[in-house]
């Protein structure tokens, strides 16, 4: 019983998805697409629980549903209403089919490339106990194991605040100026 | 483990990735190809964390919250660029960015 209703929310959130992925990429209004992108992190979010990864899928929700996408509707916001064509209009392009073809041969090579090397062992998942993956867990490896990429990463974000500040300022600048 | 192996996860996680990449290929809007990346990020993000359960290790959910701060900074670089763009009154189109070009 408690099998079959993982399959139910499995398939649930993969078809979300999925959905909302074709959504963000087809929708020719920025902020529609933007909201979509919510709908696929949040469905993220469900499947990173289902594979115990709990604080991880909190993080998602804070972090990318939170943060990053407030930022996005923002710019979006302020950038104002410029809707552009959808990708499908107007016929097959070149440039369409080209991307279709690239995006075909991605997909089937990572299939085949699962098939052939890893295909028996991808269904025996080790053991795990019930504190996998919660925050106690993640807090000791990040502060023993993996403090250099705890350190890198607070620099890298110092450098893209540095970055973002630094661009929004110039971009304040009058058009005709010559430091620009 | 209940529900689905982790093949049904790469399945996932590759058609997710191959959707974000069509959406850099296919769209001009700046705006649009930063959120396909953050889709093709997180198709990563899910193998990632699928793995770690896979061995019974947490490294791959350390991998993707360092994965999930290098796409906010990403995000915040990309935003600032197309910020600039749109207060010089650029049109938003990758295709017509092409002062660089020699």
């Amino acid at each position: 019983m408690a099998n079959f209703l993982v399959w139910c929310v499995w398939f649930v959130a993969g078809f979300a998805c999925l959905a909302s992925a074709l959504a963000v990429v087809s929708f020719s209004n920025p902020f529609y697409s933007a909201l979509a992108l919510i709908g696929n992190l949040a469905s993220l979010a469900v499947l990173y629980l289902l594979l115990s990864g709990e604080f991880v899928a909190a993080g998602q929700v804070l972090v990318y549903g939170g943060a990053v996408m407030v930022m996005f509707l923002f710019v979006i916001a302020y950038l104002g209403d410029r809707t552009d064509e959808s990708p499908w209009s107007g016929g097959p392009s070149w440039q369409v089919v080209g991307a279709v073809l690239a995006g075909g041969a991605i997909l089937a090579e990572v299939i085949v490339v699962v098939g052939l090397a890893a295909g028996g062992f991808l269904s025996k998942p080790a053991h795990i106990e019930r504190s996998f993956g919660s925050p106690e867990q993640i807090g000791r490896l990040f502060l023993t194991d993996h403090l250099l990429a705890f350190e890198i990463t607070s620099i890298v974000l110092l450098v893209a605040a540095v970055g973002g500040v630094v661009l929004g300022a110039h971009a304040r600048q009058p058009e005709g100026d010559a430091r620009a | 483990m209940h529900g689905p192996d982790i093949q049904w996860y790469v399945v996932l996680s590759a058609i997710l990735f191959t959707i974000g990449a069509l959406g850099v290929m296919l769209r001009r809007n700046p705006l649009i190809i930063l959120l396909s990346v953050e889709i093709m990020l997180n198709a990563a993000n899910l193998l990632l964390i699928a793995f770690s359960r896979l061995h019974g290790r947490e490294d791959g959910q350390i991998f993707a919250i360092s994965v999930m701060a290098v796409a906010a900074s990403e995000v915040v670089v990309g935003l600032g660029l197309i910020v600039a763009m749109g207060r010089r009154h650029v049109e938003l189109d990758v295709d017509k960015l092409r002062t660089l070009r020699g």
